[in-house]
């Protein structure tokens, strides 16, 4: 067999690992590999503006296809611009699989030039990371890094490519399978656990579920659909797991936690029965730890041993995969038809409580006001996008009323950095989505302040055509910071006035993308309508009430039942 | 309460700090360590000491095991088993404590494995509380230095062992 350079068998890997898109910026230390690119056809380089633009264009696109992402920069810098990416999709378990150049491996640990640990940089922030020190060992390492980013609990994997590596010839085999003794995830749920969680629902009297991102991942909205359905077991789902369970459904409370409904943060403190599949039990979503859901016994299935009683006690834990343990919990609920029909009468009071709840203090905004309300355009998006449309959001107001008032039918429709926050993060992951998706209407829901930190990549989104359409909800405030500062700093606005700001309309244009601006509520649905029915980027400016809330809210460290709610 | 952990990882480059970051990222302690490969090259076996209540342990074997690196964790809390510190000792040897360092050398059965006109340096293996006991009663005759180890364990083969 004759044998190929380093870079030419990485490029056979990626495709023997079916990957279409790479998201990207050349340098130094990759030059071999871009050298190959050059040629390669089946495989789509996407060129960034900036490297963490990379990483969160990756992350977008694992998000909303389910693949894995990838990205290819170059060493050092190159590298380290990937750290808030990586962290990003760390939090919220996101496949991506990050490849960085670096230099020769005689150079490592001579300071040489763009050279930085970047295994030891990145290891925090990763599921696992690969320095490569043997162009032999480059498709075993490669196979094993998708391997990793997608199995189990789902993360980003870095791989650190030496340039003399990429430069080396070896015979070209792509592994069959891995063996990684020390990684075997846990998919099957223990039986016995299994039907124990099952007798405890029969019982219940005021069960809910809280479902996160980990039904996302496994790609479980449908059986966790028809657990609710068929029990008629209230659903509350957390950030990353808007879409889990379609919001227009009678049963769906919304989200909880700090900016959740007051039906949902009611329904978690009277339950007596938490049913938690795929969460985590995140500060942002617990609040006090002591008083969540003080009154019930708790079920927790996660793919993830560590997640469980990390914050919070759990009376029945279950380590498996969501989608197969909610499979064999339906089974042996469907067995159980007798069973099932006297919980659905026992539910009827507790059903009618959290109707009552819904009804008397749902989320609301002032809706004949004279400024523009920022819920009033994201209910009007919400209303003139199709079912299918991917919604991206940065991070802080903006990434609360979308989860509030923005109906999520479907999983894999909502991309939002929920563990890390990362502002920045929706517009290049909205590019990320619309590069997966060319033909499916694309949003990104931005701030002012937030729409500024990856703004380059606006050059990118035109560079590739790409539809993908920026509503920026303009408050002139690092809004959410503004809000603290208002509720719990005597309204002291330090350094949150984003008082000088580029015109959106003409810096889209200027890079050759539309802009349109908005300043009356009566302007918005036609606006909306305009941008979507426009080619290519579009931003649109929402000059909206610069002083409003989101509500409700519940102070850092209180109870989730003490909300703010105006 | 104290822990003993040994904790079988590939052995190869970083998994060391892979531990160790684990450790310090999640704010858990450690109390020694030791690191050495086993009867396969490709393995080694880390033994960890710290510290924690139940919980904090169950958080730190679970984030072990959840390394790709860690092929297995055992924590010896429970289970029978012979644990061994090591210390060298570098002890002044003025002309009126000579033999006071032996005798007290020859109590602990430590050995002498350097000798010099102005030192002894003592060699000596046992628990934790053995070695913290050794240093105490050396240290009003003068030492100059000294260096411990990391514990090592084994597990105490059971079988048989109620007939004997």
């Amino acid at each position: 067999m004759s044998k190929i350079k380093g870079a030419a068998a990485f490029i056979e890997s990626l495709r023997c690992e079916g990957v279409k898109h790479v998201f990207g910026y050349p340098g130094g230390a990759v030059l071999d590999i871009f050298d190959m690119l050059y040629e390669t056809e089946d495989i789509q380089f996407i060129l960034v503006r900036h490297e963490q633009g990379a990483v969160h264009a990756a992350d977008g696109y694992a998000r909303a296809s389910g693949k894995v992402g990838v990205c290819l920069v170059t060493s050092g810098p190159g590298a380290t611009n990937t750290v808030t990416g990586l962290a990003t999709a760390y939090m919220d378990s996101i496949p991506i699989v990050v490849f960085s150049g670096q230099v020769s491996t005689h150079l490592i640990g001579n300071d040489a030039f763009q050279e930085a640990d970047t295994v030891g940089i990145t290891r925090p922030c990763t599921k696992h990371n690969f320095l490569v020190k043997d162009v032999a060992e480059l498709p075993r390492i490669i196979k094993e890094a998708f391997y990793i980013a997608r199995t189990g609990r789902c993360g980003p994997v870095l791989v650190d490519l030496p340039k003399d590596v990429m430069n080396a010839l070896a015979v070209f085999k792509y592994p069959e399978a891995v063996c990684l003794q020390g990684y075997s995830p846990t998919y099957k749920g223990h039986p016995g656990q299994i039907k124990r969680i099952v007798d405890h629902i029969l019982k219940s009297r005021n069960p809910v579920i809280y479902a996160g991102g980990g039904i996302i991942l496994s790609n479980a909205a449908e059986e966790l659909t028809t657990l609710a359905r068929l029990t008629n077991i209230p659903v509350t789902t957390t950030l990353m797991g808007m879409g889990a369970y379609p919001s227009n459904e009678e049963l769906c409370l919304g989200m909880l936690g700090m900016h959740g409904t007051f039906a949902a943060n009611m329904a978690i403190t009277e339950s007596d029965c938490l049913i938690a599949i795929g969460a985590r039990f995140d500060d942002r979503v617990t609040g006090k730890v002591e008083e969540f859901a003080p009154k019930a016994e708790i079920i927790h299935i996660d793919i993830d041993p560590t997640s469980i009683s990390k914050n919070v006690r759990v009376d029945i834990p279950v380590v498996g995969d969501c989608r197969t343990v909610l499979k064999d919990m339906l089974a042996i609920l469907k067995s159980r038809a007798k069973e099932v029909k006297e919980l659905q009468t026992q539910l009827a009071p507790w059903l009618d409580q959290i109707r009552t709840w819904k009804r008397d203090k749902p989320l609301k905004y002032d809706k004949g006001s004279k400024v523009i309300k920022p819920q009033y355009v994201i209910e009007t998006i919400d209303k003139l996008t199709p079912e299918d449309a991917i919604i991206a959001t940065e991070v802080g107001q903006n990434q609360m009323w979308t989860a509030q008032f923005y109906n999520f039918r479907q999983p894999r429709l909502f991309l939002t950095s929920g563990g890390l926050g990362t502002m920045g993060y929706g517009f290049p992951a909205a590019i990320g989505a619309q590069v997966a998706f060319p033909k499916r209407t694309v949003i990104d829901i931005a701030g002012d302040g937030s729409i500024q930190m990856n703004i380059q990549e606006l050059a990118t989104a035109v560079q590739y055509k790409l539809n993908v359409k920026v509503m920026i909800i303009n408050n002139g405030y690092l809004g959410m910071v503004r809000q603290w500062q208002s509720l719990f700093y005597k309204k002291r606005y330090a350094h949150t006035t984003m008082n000088v700001a580029p015109d959106f309309v003409k810096l889209a244009e200027a890079y050759g993308a539309h802009g349109l601006r908005v300043e009356k509520p009566a302007d918005v649905e036609h606006a909306i309508r305009e941008a979507l029915a426009t080619k290519g980027t579009v931003f649109v400016d929402f000059k909206v009430d610069p002083e409003e809330d989101v509500c409700p809210i519940v102070p850092a460290g209180a109870p989730i039942k003490n909300m703010l709610l105006v | 309460m104290r822990h003993v952990i040994s904790v079988l990882v590939d052995n190869e480059a970083g998994v060391l700090s892979r531990v160790s970051g684990l450790f310090s990222g999640r704010g858990f302690n450690i109390e020694s360590l030791s690191v050495a490969p086993t009867l396969e090259a490709n393995v080694s076996k880390m033994v960890i000491t710290t510290i924690g209540d139940d919980q904090v342990l169950e958080q730190i074997k679970k984030q072990l095991n959840k390394l790709i690196n860690v092929i297995k964790v055992v924590d010896y809390v429970g289970k029978e088993y012979v644990e061994r510190e090591m210390i060298m000792i570098k002890v002044q040897a003025k002309a009126e404590n000579r033999a006071e360092v032996l005798r007290i050398a020859d109590i602990f059965r430590a050995k002498v494995v350097d000798v010099c006109t102005k030192s002894y340096t003592l060699e000596l293996t046992g628990t934790k509380d053995k070695l913290e006991a050794f240093v105490e009663l050396l240290t009003p005759l003068g030492i100059i230095d000294f260096v411990r180890s990391g514990a090592v364990v084994m597990e105490r083969e059971m079988q048989g062992r109620r007939k004997l």
